[in-house]
Formats: C-alpha cells, sequence, structure tokens
C-alpha cells in the first residue's frame, strides 16, 4: 500500500504560529495542547499514586502493629483527623477509610490517569503523526473534571466522619447506610472522573479514528495506539453504567430511595421501616462489576502497549505476531465486557449463572495468553539493551504472568468460593497491577521521558530504582498467596489478628479454622517490605527532577525507535511536526535486512525502485 | 494551527471530526440509559408480589408530552434542511419551535412533578377494611366496577391530600414531602386525608365506566382523619415513595437534563453564534447537524421513557 499525501499541506500551513508568546497560564495550565495535558495528567496522576502508596503504607503498619502508636507520623495524623487517629494509633474506622480511598486513589486517580490519559495524550497523536487532539478544548475540560474530582476525594479526608469506608467497591447496603458524608464526595468525586474520562475517551477515538497521518493504516499503528484505542472504547461504554448506579446510590443516600436497600432491612439489630424497601444490593453489584472487571483491561492494556514499545525498540527486533497481538486486544476489549459476575460467585446466584461466566472468564484468558507469549517471543533473537526501561519492561512479563496465572483459579466458580475476599485475591490483583502495570508504566517513564524533557534520566539511579522496586513488590506480594490461602480475610484492620489460634483471653472463641501465628507473623516482613518499596522510590523522585535539569542531552530520537513518536523534534513543538509526515511501513521495523542501520523509521520511504 | 477535518469529511471515514465525536458520545449515553433501564426492570422483575404501584401517573399529560417531543424532533431536522439549502431565515423560524417544543416539555414535566409532590400515600399499622370505615370510599363504585373487590375491600394505604390538626384543633395544609418523622418533630397527632384514591389505583378504563354510570360526583373528596400513630409509613409521591418513584424520577429527571442541556445549545447556536453562519457557513451547518443528532437521542429515550413509567 503506497501512502497518499493529499492532505500533508494542511498539518504545516500555520508554521509559523509556533513561538508567538502566550501567557504561562494559557501555555501550562489551560492548555489545549496535548503535550501539555498529557504531562498535566501525568505528574498529577504520580502524585496520587504516591499518596496512594502513602495511605496503604499507614495501613501496613496497622496490619503489622494493631493498636500501636503509628511510628513518625503519628502525632501529625492526629492533629490532621482528630479522633480516628486519637494517640497516633489507627482506628479501625481510620483503616477502612485509609482502604477504601487507597484503592479508588490508585485505580481512578493513579493508574487510570496515568496508563491512558498521561500516556494516551503524549503519545498516541505523535505516534500516528497528528497535529493535536480532534478536540483540544475537550481535553483540557477532560483534564480539568480530572482534576475536580480529585480534589473532591481528597478533601473528603478532612470532613467530619472521615473519607469513604465501604471500600473502592462501595458496596450498598453498607455504603449507603455508613455515617459519613465521605461517601457522597466518594460519589460526587466519582461522577467528575467518569465525565472526565467519557471526554478523554471520546477525544482520543475520534483522534485515532480521523487524525492518522496519510500512509498510517490501521495495521501499520504502533501497538500502543491499538491498546489505547480499544480502552478508549471500554471507557466509553463500561464506565457510564457505573455513573448511572452512582446516580442511584446518590439518590439512596441524599433522598431516602431504596434502590439497594432491600424490604426487611435490619440494621445493627433494627428493622429499618421508613423506607420504601424493594431494592436490590446486587443491583449495586452488577453495575459496579460491569465497569469494575473491564477497569482492569483499562489499568492492564495500555501497559501491555507501553512494554510491547520499550522491547520491540530495545530487542531490536520486530514484534513477533503483530497481528495476533492486534486480534487479541481486540478479542480482550469485547469479552471484557461479558465476564463481570465472576466476582460476584458468592453471592447466590445461582449456578447456571455461574458457570456462564466462568466460562467466559476462561476464554478471556485465551488472548491474554496470546498477547504475553508474542511479547516473550519478541525477545527470541534480539540483541537486547537493558537500559532502565528495558529492565523494568521485561520484569513486567513473568510479573504480570505470576498476576494473570494465579487468577485463573479465582475464575473458577468452586475455588473461588474459598479464596474469595482473602489475602490471595489482594496478592493476586495486585501482581497485576503493582509489578505488572506499574512497572510497565515506570518502563514508559522511562522511556519516553528524554521525549518530554529533552534529557535522559539518570540510569545508576534507573537501576537502583529498579532492582530494588522487583524485589521489594515480590517480598510484600509474594507472601499474601500464602496467608490467604491459610484463611486470612482481607480489609481486616487487625490483620487477622483476632482470628489468631492462640489468642490470649479466647477472644476468638468460635472462630472455626483459626490463623497459625506463623501467618500473622509474616504481616510484620510484609510491613518492613511496603517501607523499603517506599524507600526504593527516593531514587526515581530524586531522578525524575535532576534530570530535567541535569541530565544527559537527548537527541531527537535517543533510543534509535522507529515510531513517529521519534521522528519529532525533542521536545515536540506545538504542532508537533516540522515537515510534513507520512508512514510508509510497519511500525517495528528494526534489523530489516538490506537497510544501513539497524532500524527504519516509519516515515522513511522505500528507496524508489526501477 | 488547523486540526484536520473539523469541517470536511476525511475520505475514508466519510466523517468530520465532531459528527464521530457526538456518535461515540451518544454510544456512551446508550450504555448510561441502558444501565437505568436495566435497573428498572430488575427492580420491577424483582418487586414482591403486588408491591410495583400501577395507574400512578397521569397518562394524557404523558402523552401531550410525547407529542410536544415528537413534534420538535420533525422541526429540528426540518430546520437542518433548510440550512442546508441556505435558507437561514426559514431554518431560524423552525428552529424556534424546536426551542418552544423543548421549554414546552419541560414545564409540563415540572407541574406533572408538582402535582406528584402533593400527593400523599398513608400506610396504617393494621391494614383496614372498608367494612369497618364505610367512609374510605365510595361503595357505590366499588360495586360498580368489576375490581377484584377483595383488593380494594381491605385498604393497606390510602392516597390523597394531606392536612394535619395543630394543638388547637385547627386544619393546615401539609408541605412538600413529609414523613412520619416530618409529623412527629412538629409534634402533630392527628391528620385528616382528602382521599384521592378514585384517581390512582384504579385503572382509567374503570374509572370512566364509572363517570359514565353517573354514581360519582367529581368535585367530592371524601375525608377522612387519622391518628398518626395508627400509621406505619406516610410518604409523599417523591423518590422515596417506591422504588417505582425511585427509578422514575431519577430517569426522567436525568431525561429532563439532557432536554434542558440541548435546548440550550440548540439556543446558543440559533441565536448566539450566527457570526459563524457568515464566516463559514458549512461548520455551522455541522453545528446544527450534531445538536440536531442529540436532540434525536433525547427524543428517543423519552419513546421508551413514556410506555415503561405510564403505560405499562
Ligand atoms: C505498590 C504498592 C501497593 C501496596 C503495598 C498495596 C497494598 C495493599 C493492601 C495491603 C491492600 C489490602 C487492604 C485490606 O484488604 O485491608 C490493598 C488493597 C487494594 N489495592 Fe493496593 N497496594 C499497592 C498498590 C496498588 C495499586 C498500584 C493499585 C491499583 C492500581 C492498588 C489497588 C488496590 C485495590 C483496588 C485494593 C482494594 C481496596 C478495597 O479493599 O476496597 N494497590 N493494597
Ligand atoms: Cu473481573
Amino acid at each position: 500500500m503506497q501512502a497518499t499525501t493529499t492532505e500533508k499541506t494542511e498539518h504545516t500551513e500555520h508554521h509559523d504560529h509556533h513561538h508567538h508568546d502566550i501567557g504561562f497560564l494559557r501555555s501550562y495550565v489551560f492548555s489545549t495542547d496535548h503535550k501539555i495535558i498529557g504531562i498535566q495528567y501525568g505528574v498529577t496522576a504520580l502524585a496520587f499514586l504516591l499518596f496512594g502508596f502513602f495511605l496503604v503504607l499507614l495501613m501496613r503498619f496497622q496490619i503489622g502493629y494493631p493498636g500501636e502508636t503509628i511510628p513518625v507520623v503519628g502525632g501529625l495524623l492526629e492533629k490532621l483527623l482528630g479522633d480516628v487517629a486519637a494517640e497516633g494509633k489507627m482506628q479501625p474506622d481510620l483503616y477502612n477509610a485509609f482502604g477504601a480511598m487507597h484503592g479508588t486513589i490508585m485505580v481512578f486517580l493513579g493508574v487510570v490517569p496515568l496508563a491512558f490519559a498521561a500516556f494516551g495524550n503524549y503519545v498516541v497523536p505523535l505516534q500516528i503523526g497528528a497535529i493535536d487532539m480532534a478536540f483540544p478544548r475537550i481535553n483540557m475540560v477532560s483534564y480539568q473534571c480530572y482534576a475536580a474530582g480529585g480534589v473532591i476525594m481528597f478533601v473528603s479526608f478532612f470532613i467530619p466522619g472521615g473519607a469513604a469506608q465501604a471500600g473502592w467497591t462501595s458496596y450498598s447496603p453498607l455504603a449507603t447506610v455508613i455515617p459519613t458524608n465521605g461517601q457522597t464526595f466518594w460519589i460526587l468525586g466519582m461522577v467528575m472522573l467518569i465525565t472526565s474520562s467519557l471526554l478523554g475517551s471520546v477525544n482520543f477515538i475520534a483522534t485515532i479514528i480521523q487524525l492518522r497521518a496519510p500512509g498510517m493504516t490501521w495495521m501499520r499503528m504502533p501497538f500502543f495506539v491499538w491498546t489505547q484505542f480499544i480502552t478508549g472504547f471500554i471507557l466509553l461504554l463500561a464506565f457510564p453504567p457505573l455513573e448511572a448506579a452512582s446516580v442511584m446510590q446518590l439518590m439512596d443516600r441524599l433522598f431516602d430511595t431504596s434502590f439497594y436497600l432491600p424490604s426487611g432491612l435490619v440494621l445493627s439489630g433494627q428493622p429499618v421501616t421508613q423506607i420504601s424497601g424493594g431494592g436490590s444490593p446486587l443491583l449495586w453489584q452488577h453495575l459496579f462489576w460491569f465497569l469494575g472487571h473491564p477497569e482492569v483491561y483499562v489499568l492492564i492494556l495500555p501497559a501491555m502497549g507501553v512494554v510491547a514499545e520499550v522491547l520491540a525498540c530495545n530487542a531490536r527486533r520486530p514484534l513477533w505476531g503483530y497481528r495476533s497481538l492486534v486480534y487479541s486486544v481486540l478479542a480482550v476489549g469485547f469479552i471484557s465486557f461479558i465476564v463481570w459476575a465472576h466476582h460476584m460467585y458468592v453471592t447466590g446466584m445461582g449456578t447456571k449463572i455461574s458457570t456462564f461466566f466462568q466460562t467466559t472468564t476462561m476464554i478471556i484468558s485465551i488472548p491474554s495468553v496470546i498477547i504475553l507469549t508474542c511479547l516473550f517471543i519478541s525477545l527470541w533473537g534480539g540483541s537486547i539493551r537493558f537500559n532502565t526501561p528495558m529492565c523494568f519492561a521485561l520484569a513486567f512479563l513473568p510479573m504480570f504472568g505470576i498476576g494473570g496465572l494465579t487468577g485463573l483459579p479465582l475464575g473458577f466458580n468452586f475455588a473461588d468460593l474459598l479464596l474469595h475476599d482473602s489475602y490471595y485475591v489482594i496478592a493476586h490483583f495486585h501482581y497485576v497491577v503493582a509489578p505488572g502495570t506499574i512497572f510497565g508504566l515506570l518502563a514508559g517513564v522511562y522511556f519516553w521521558y528524554p521525549k518530554m524533557t529533552g534529557r535522559l534520566m539518570n540510569e545508576a539511579l534507573g537501576q537502583v530504582h529498579f532492582w530494588a522496586s522487583l524485589i521489594f513488590m515480590n517480598l510484600i506480594f509474594m507472601p499474601m498467596f500464602a496467608q490467604g490461602m491459610a484463611g486470612m480475610s482481607r480489609r481486616m484492620s487487625d490483620g487477622g489478628a483476632v482470628y489468631a489460634a492462640q489468642a490470649e483471653g479466647m477472644v476468638n472463641e468460635g472462630v472455626i479454622g483459626a490463623l497459625s501465628a506463623s501467618v500473622i507473623e509474616w504481616n510484620k516482613s510484609i510491613t518492613f517490605a511496603a517501607c523499603g518499596l517506599m524507600i526504593a522510590q527516593i531514587p526515581f523522585i530524586i531522578n525524575f527532577f535532576w534530570s530535567m535539569n541535569n541530565g544527559r542531552k537527548a537527541t531527537d530520537n535517543p533510543w534509535n525507535a522507529t515510531t513517529l513518536d521519534w521522528q519529532t523534534p525533542t521536545p515536540p513543538p506545538h504542532g508537533n511536526f516540522d515537515k510534513p509526515i507520512a508512514a510508509y511501513r510497519g511500525p517495528y521495523e528494526y534489523s530489516q535486512e538490506g537497510h544501513p542501520t539497524d532500524f527504519t523509521p516509519q516515515n522513511q520511504p522505500d528507496p524508489v525502485k526501477s | 494551527m488547523e486540526i484536520p477535518y473539523t469541517t470536511q469529511p476525511r475520505e475514508d471515514t466519510g466523517l468530520y471530526n465532531a459528527k464521530l465525536g457526538i456518535w461515540l458520545f451518544l454510544a456512551s449515553e446508550v450504555m448510561l440509559f441502558g444501565a437505568l433501564f436495566s435497573s428498572y426492570i430488575l427492580l420491577r422483575v424483582g418487586a414482591a408480589e403486588g408491591a410495583w404501584p400501577h395507574g400512578l401517573m397521569n397518562i394524557p399529560i404523558g402523552t401531550f408530552n410525547t407529542v410536544v417531543l415528537i413534534t420538535s424532533s420533525v422541526t429540528v431536522v426540518l430546520s437542518w434542511a433548510a440550512l442546508k439549502l441556505g435558507n437561514f431565515k426559514r431554518y431560524q423560524k423552525i428552529q424556534a419551535v424546536t426551542v418552544i417544543c423543548a421549554l414546552g416539555f419541560l414545564g409540563i414535566k415540572t407541574t406533572e412533578y408538582n402535582e406528584k409532590f402533593h400527593h400523599y400515600e398513608i400506610w396504617f399499622n393494621e391494614p383496614m377494611t372498608v367494612a369497618e370505615h364505610p367512609n374510605l370510599m365510595n361503595q357505590s363504585f366499588v360495586e360498580e366496577t368489576t375490581i377484584n373487590k377483595e383488593l380494594i375491600g381491605t385498604v393497606p394505604s390510602l392516597i390523597g391530600h394531606l392536612n394535619y390538626i395543630d394543638k388547637d384543633g385547627e386544619k393546615h395544609h401539609a408541605g412538600i414531602a413529609w414523613t412520619l418523622a416530618t409529623l412527629k418533630e412538629k409534634e402533630i397527632e392527628e391528620i385528616e386525608f382528602e382521599l384521592d384514591t378514585f384517581h390512582y389505583r384504579i385503572p382509567a378504563r374503570i374509572q370512566a365506566q364509572i363517570k359514565k354510570s353517573g354514581k360519582y360526583d367529581k368535585g367530592e373528596h371524601e375525608t377522612i382523619r387519622v391518628q398518626v400513630s395508627d400509621l406505619r409509613r406516610m410518604s409523599a409521591f417523591v423518590p422515596a415513595h417506591s422504588t417505582f418513584f425511585a427509578i422514575y424520577f431519577t430517569m426522567t429527571a436525568l431525561h429532563a437534563l439532557h432536554v434542558l442541556a440541548g435546548a440550550i445549545v440548540i439556543a446558543y447556536i440559533l441565536w448566539r453564534n450566527n457570526k459563524l453562519w457568515k464566516r463559514d457557513p458549512e461548520r455551522y451547518t455541522n453545528r446544527v447537524e450534531v445538536s440536531g443528532l442529540f436532540w434525536h437521542f433525547v427524543d428517543l429515550v423519552w419513546i421508551f421513557l413514556f410506555p415503561i413509567l405510564y403505560l405499562l
């Protein structure tokens, strides 16, 4: 297919507008440039990731040392939050709030904005050869909605009663009757975030469909663009039901409706008589997980895309099975909409429904395995450069593999009855999102940093960051599998101490199958590892800021990559390309025979034949 | 710098950006309302025997509103067609009708809401029987009708307008959306209920039968005094009344917000955006088209809402 280049003049018509002066606010705060918005998203999301991590660190201390004063920050916590942190000790309510907000913040304010909005915004238009997103102003509003949602969530920590406490899943009736307005804040925050991702996804999909450069056919799109495209559709279609569900929960909280409150509800021994009843707790769960499951693909697909880019570039090999990758990611996108109720096996939906969802769940694992296999095979015979982004990308593969494989037992109805709501689940999905997604995204940060700032990040600090993170991640999450299989439940503020086998004074009377001391002992080592992980981020943070001004200067294409994002000036100017751009070949032409270099950029025409 | 395809369609997709954008947006709207429709089904199917209220909506008004909205859908297309032919004046006239229809719809919806807020249902601790309280219901029309007499014979609840009796024995109208808690707060011990059971609960078909038989004189409402302590629950026709009203108000209010948003956008393009027509008529026409697509969707939602909430 030879490219047509009829539209190329449009890209450069107003070339000279690049350099006129626009104020600081216009260029950095209310910017409509996709690159600035991408960076805004990225920085905000990284900050939220750190905040969410900090919350969980405090929780980990409470799990390891229930009821003891939190060292260093205990006093500060009491000052900020009052009674729930009396004497610097974490009360169970505070644990619940931190747990719910850790989940919410990590997922909706951290990973999605970083994986989809930040990288997507910055990289997608560059990779498809567009000068900006299709709707730049909507893009800006999308970020502002996200920021508003973040502020609402953050503020809710400080209102009387504190933040939401019913888990990131906010199951009703618990979430409805819990006596803190934190839940209302949570709902309003979610509505803002959903609006933001709605605007974002419309923008992304429209951009990818409409603004591909001449010659950038569907099968020449980098795999990363494909993952963003599918992610966009998932966000577009899966989020609205949660918005509907949130509105109904808001109605339940503010206008005393009974969408999720069944007839004959009894609270703390008191029958609730002044509601109409007739609602259904399962309704919430269905609507939540209709989003919730596709959401996990929102968390993982962009990371897979980043890893694919980094791997191909640093193995100096074309991606193996590009087409299979594309079709697999399409399949994942579709099937992800019909697996949701595998989160609800223990609700007694009935065996027929469980069997259906069990089947679809097993089916969706096939394309996921294909993707991972293709990525592994792509390494075969490569001449691999072990730089920091590559290390993170390589680590992604086995880590995501562990996360994925341990998910299979959860997908089986009978096995999940045992494992549900245990630390096994926590370990499983964290392997997917923490050493999985987060590593993929860190690979992306190290990889595109030179394009964004014009300087490379420091390798030595990067390697320290990588190895320390890898070790501590596994020390944190691997023991959780064992804890879960031994029967330790999640969401327990004392880490299972009440269920300890030899608890004194028999507070655990009536407990069946108590936890052995060694299982509980793991809590301490995990907490230490979590502190280690925090310390391991310090080199990254230093690197991130220090390299902005002091890193090694980057050329336009420091990694000798083929895709269009590297065929621009560094950092790319407003409008991205300084000459009309078109694609003439596939995205990963590395080490092709008969070419002078070991990479052939997508915009390099074939030498004229004849 | 110009982003390509803001006005002209891209060759291989046949769409300009905004048109693709609105279709994508509508896809997500389908999921939003789809979730609510699914919830409606789930709540209705899951409702206990006899718990789902029937016949509480005003069908003539609802029908009229449906006609209003469908009219606006027609005018929206006609106005766009006029614009395509370059007839700006005609476009303006027809599109104004669209805006008027939209406002009319919202106005009617408001009065409908208001009427609902002023109706109350009270539930008794012990179901009352008509035999014990002959004035509970106009006996004659009960006898005339073919309704299941047993159902109407014991009255677990009554519908009507609420008055209350204060400490000095004086009668006042109650406010909006009171509950038992409100009564207790105000230390009200007795209420007077103007029964409106005729309009509600009894299918319109049978209402008509009764009217024809001439045994029912319209203007008169039977009243009954009730001790607050005899009541189990009290609710106006507000979202808290029942899952039916919960979903009714949620869906229609969300829909009304869409109508409002659509009307604002259409009116803005119509009256505040004219300069664009002079500068770039094609782009202006595109805007009208895109807002029209949205408007059709809003109408379509109502086409589904009307039967499930009013008729079924
Ligand atoms: C990397 C460091 C992380 C650590 C040490 C960590 C630790 C934990 C722990 C111990 C829990 C269980 C709390 C409980 O059940 O009481 C938890 C819950 C959770 N985490 Fe993480 N996490 C980390 C990162 C992440 C990331 C990156 C995400 C998402 C993208 C995430 C999402 C969640 C969610 C959704 C929950 C469930 C919250 C709930 O029970 O409602 N976590 N985390
Ligand atoms: Cu799932």
